[in-house]
């Protein structure tokens, strides 16, 4: 009896599962596909589009930032009655800067970037022959889609999208009359996040159950690459935190549709008092960033997992302290619960509260400080091969720095009062979760573009790519800080109205053209990313020498990852350069028993018959040594 | 030697794993209706205002209806598990039209609340708003826990393997029960805070 039940899953092919055997058609191989390497790809393809158009949007606001006088006939054109005589409305403008927020947050760095990779990477690096359930994973990505779809639309209804910012706090996100993006665009904006929710749920269950579930024999947690423990951790957070988000939004929507006043209270309206009393804004505040601020870890921790592989692949050394890489991602995850008040310093909170939240926000720069620590150890003394995407890790770290510093002046509540709401706060988190997490993306495009296309991209393209995006974002987002320390609020619509602020206007017409130059880097990605899925260079089965699992499958894609049985795992990924290894990489898969040369005494700690072996192992070698 | 072989089978159909995958999803909805509750915590700590409302007494009635759903239920699975697909079919009908007289009392108890005690749904206090918030989106949950449970009878008229029987019944009990613990809670929450 208990034969029978122990299981052996990696001889079991995976079709077999199934109760009817599925005919391959068009319609379920390339469009509702429920394999997850191709929905990681429709994850990636549809993040990218929504990527350029969210680009888009920020070159428009920004050229009315630089030249708030001058008209632009073409603006008319291509944006009609939003753009009346040549220059952006003020109401669309509010809208530019809103949608491109909402995109560049939730459809671009947590759809695009988790749903990418955690679909291509948690089944391929943990041994798996699929997601746990692939059905529901299919229903996750249309799920995204239609909320893409739906997002965009609200460009085509009259009065133009939502426009009271992406945090869309009441009450003018409540009220429909408000302003103009605060009608229909409002209620598009809301329908959107409620499919986004689904889909990221739907999304985060099944990664988190695969991870816990369906790992292949021999990879306990304490083997897993650093890629999946980041989106795993992720995962949790999703899951943790939009639910409150739902809340958030129902009530919102009930006070919208149905005249209730959870969050609205003494208001005037055109001159009209409103019958709405009682209820609390801050209210909404609180439901929000209690999600808003997990949603910010969301988007940095898989560009944090990715940045770490990419970074001990490419140094060919093992990384730096992986437990307390391990440790520093559970640190932020549970911390970052427990620091949302940061948002709200100066909603009147209580200033002791304010204190408490101060001091959990500050422990945060513990782990990050880890984390930075352990990558430049990692890079120290490597033997450093700079592809692409090693560049762009690189880069991930770079800015991760250079925009975590300030956080710690945003973090301090007493300092905030002066900058909240200024455009430090802009420069702060478009560098440190902005371009940080947007160039970890780009390496784990660049590093696993051969595994989903079975071709390479072009490394020079992608070296003029990094180098103009790199000081782009520098140039866009630096000065800023310098704008917000004088005192200049973000999200106005025209600083020449303000006598004090008027001489910055030579600044945003540096930051604009600064913008347009990186975003004409872009094209430069687009059509390497595009040309490279066709006529790229093929590529071999494993391209950088690298550990993972993922290397082991092979290069055409099936259904089941694996051919036959899936690979055991006997080591940890980061086996790089072992003394007395003949090459500088030992995939995860090949036991200790073929590497005597290069095994030591710590990979046997919970083996006391391996430790035996490697015992008599290094006798009999010594003793070769005296006869000789 | 039966109960190796479905076990053999649930690990090569990945059921293990489609069984955590439920489990987290009742993690989310509980997270939901934290947020509810935590947003009411904070509403009437922040406003002064309490709830101040007799619960309508249909409240009772439909409590002690989906806790008894609960235990025929459990009667259904022990019915599956011996094979007898007679016994469980009558149990998953008897669960599923005690889920429909919750959702009627739980409806009921919204007119009482409406036209008996005049307490609105949009209303200055929305303390009072978050009754009809909590059993509402509690009452969405229970439409989707009956297609569940239709489902699951409905597999029954056709001839699945015992596997998938057991598999169904499963998902629908954990998510099913879920929604009657979850409904105590509530009802016990606004109890607590009826001052």
């Amino acid at each position: 009896m208990s034969t029978l039940a122990v299981h052996d899953h990696g001889v079991v092919h995976h079709e077999e599962g199934h109760e009817h055997h599925h005919k391959a058609t068009f319609l379920n191989t390339y469009v509702f596909s429920q394999d997850h390497k191709y929905i990681a790809k429709q994850f990636l393809v549809t993040g990218i589009i929504m990527a350029f158009f969210a680009m888009v949007l920020s070159i428009l606001f920004r050229i009315q930032l630089a030249y708030p006088d001058k008209t632009f006939p073409f603006l008319t054109t291509l944006l009609g009655h939003f753009a009346p005589n040549g220059r952006i409305s003020a109401d669309f403008y509010m809208s530019l800067v809103t949608i491109h927020g909402t995109i560049m947050v939730f459809f671009v760095l947590t759809a695009g970037l988790s749903g990418t990779f955690a679909n291509l990477l948690i089944p391929l690096q943990v041994g798996a022959r699929d997601m746990a359930s692939p059905f529901v994973n299919m229903l996750s990505y249309w799920f995204f889609f239609a909320a893409s779809i739906v997002m965009l639309s609200s460009f085509l209804v009259e009065k133009g999208p939502a426009s009271g910012g992406w945090t869309i706090y009441p009450p003018l996100s409540a009220l429909p009359k408000a302003m103009p993006g605060s009608g229909m665009g409002m209620t598009l904006w809301l329908i959107s996040m409620v499919l986004f929710i689904a889909s990221q749920l739907m999304g985060g269950i099944n990664y988190i159950s695969t991870v816990l579930n369906m790992r292949t024999k021999g990879m306990d947690l304490w083997k897993m690459p650093l890629t999946v423990w980041a989106l795993f951790l992720t995962a949790v957070l999703g899951v943790l935190s939009f639910p409150v988000l739902v809340a958030g939004v129902v009530l919102l929507i009930f006070d919208r549709s149905f005249g209730t006043s959870f969050y609205l209270s003494d208001i005037v309206l055109n001159g009209q008092v409103q019958p709405y009393e009682g209820g609390s804004p801050i209210l909404f505040q609180h439901l929000f960033w209690f999600l808003g601020h997990p949603e910010v870890y969301i988007i940095i921790m898989p560009a944090m997992g990715l940045s770490s592989e990419v970074l001990a692949v490419n140094s060919r050394k093992p990384i730096f302290g992986y437990h307390a890489m391990v440790y520093s991602l559970i640190g932020i995850s549970v911390l970052s619960f427990i620091v949302w008040g940061h948002h709200m310093f100066v909603t009147g909170m209580n200033p002791f509260l304010g204190g408490v939240f101060m001091i959990t926000t500050l422990i945060i720069a513990v782990p990050s400080a880890v984390k930075t620590f352990n990558w430049l150890a990692t890079l120290w003394r490597g033997n450093i091969r700079f592809t692409p995407a090693m560049l762009f890790a690189i880069g991930m770290v770079s800015f991760f720095i250079s925009g975590g510093l300030t956080g710690i002046f945003l973090g301090n509540a007493a300092l905030d009062i002066n900058l909240h709401d200024t455009y430090f706060v802009v420069a702060h988190f478009h560098l440190v979760m902005g371009s940080a997490a947007i160039f970890g993306m780009l390496a784990g495009v660049y590093h696993w573009f051969p595994k989903m296309y079975r071709r390479m991209m072009d490394e020079r393209l992608g070296y003029l790519h990094f180098w103009l995006t790199f000081i782009g974002a520098y140039l866009v987002f630096f000065p800023m800080h310098f704008m917000g320390l004088d005192g200049v609020p973000r999200r106005y619509y025209a600083f020449t109205e303000f006598e004090s602020m008027k001489r910055w206007l030579t600044v945003n017409v540096f930051i604009t053209w600064a913008a347009i130059m990186a975003g004409i880097a872009q094209l430069a990605f687009a059509y390497n990313f595009i040309h490279s899925i066709f006529w790229g260079k093929k590529t071999v089965q494993n391209p950088w020498n690298a550990n993972t699992l993922e290397w082991t499958a092979p290069i055409e894609h099936i259904h089941g990852n694996w051919h036959g049985e899936i690979p055991t795992v006997y080591r940890w990924a980061y086996d790089y350069s072992k003394p007395g290894h003949d090459e500088d990489f030992i995939p995860q898969n090949v036991p200790f028993s073929q590497t005597m040369s290069s095994n030591l005494p710590h990979d046997f700690e919970d083996n006391p018959a391996g430790l035996e072996e490697h015992a008599k192992w290094v006798d009999a070698q010594k003793a070769n040594v005296a006869v000789k | 030697m039966m109960m190796a072989q479905i076990q053999q089978q649930e690990d090569r159909l990945n059921l293990g794993a489609k069984k955590f995958n439920m489990w987290i999803f009742i993690f989310t909805s509980i997270l939901l209706f934290m947020g509810f509750m935590s947003g009411f915590i904070v509403y009437v700590g922040g406003r002064g205002h309490g709830l101040q409302v007799i619960l309508p007494g249909a409240f009772r009635y439909s409590t002690a209806v989906i806790a008894l759903s609960s235990i025929t239920l459990l009667m259904a699975k022990r019915a599956a598990k011996g094979l007898q697909v007679d016994k469980q079919r009558l149990f998953l009908w008897l669960t599923i039209f005690l889920g429909i007289a919750f959702f009627a009392i739980q409806i009921y108890a919204w007119y009482v609340l409406t036209f008996e005690d005049r307490i609105f749904f949009s209303n200055p206090n929305a303390a009072r708003s978050f009754i009809y918030v909590f059993s509402g989106v509690h009452l969405l949950h229970v439409i989707a826990g009956l297609l569940v449970l239709l489902n699951t009878v409905v597999a029954t008229y056709r001839n699945i393997p015992q596997v998938r029987n057991i598999f169904k019944m499963e998902m629908a009990s954990i998510f099913w029960h879920f929604l009657d613990i979850m409904w105590i809670c509530l009802y016990v929450f606004l109890l607590l805070n009826q001052n």
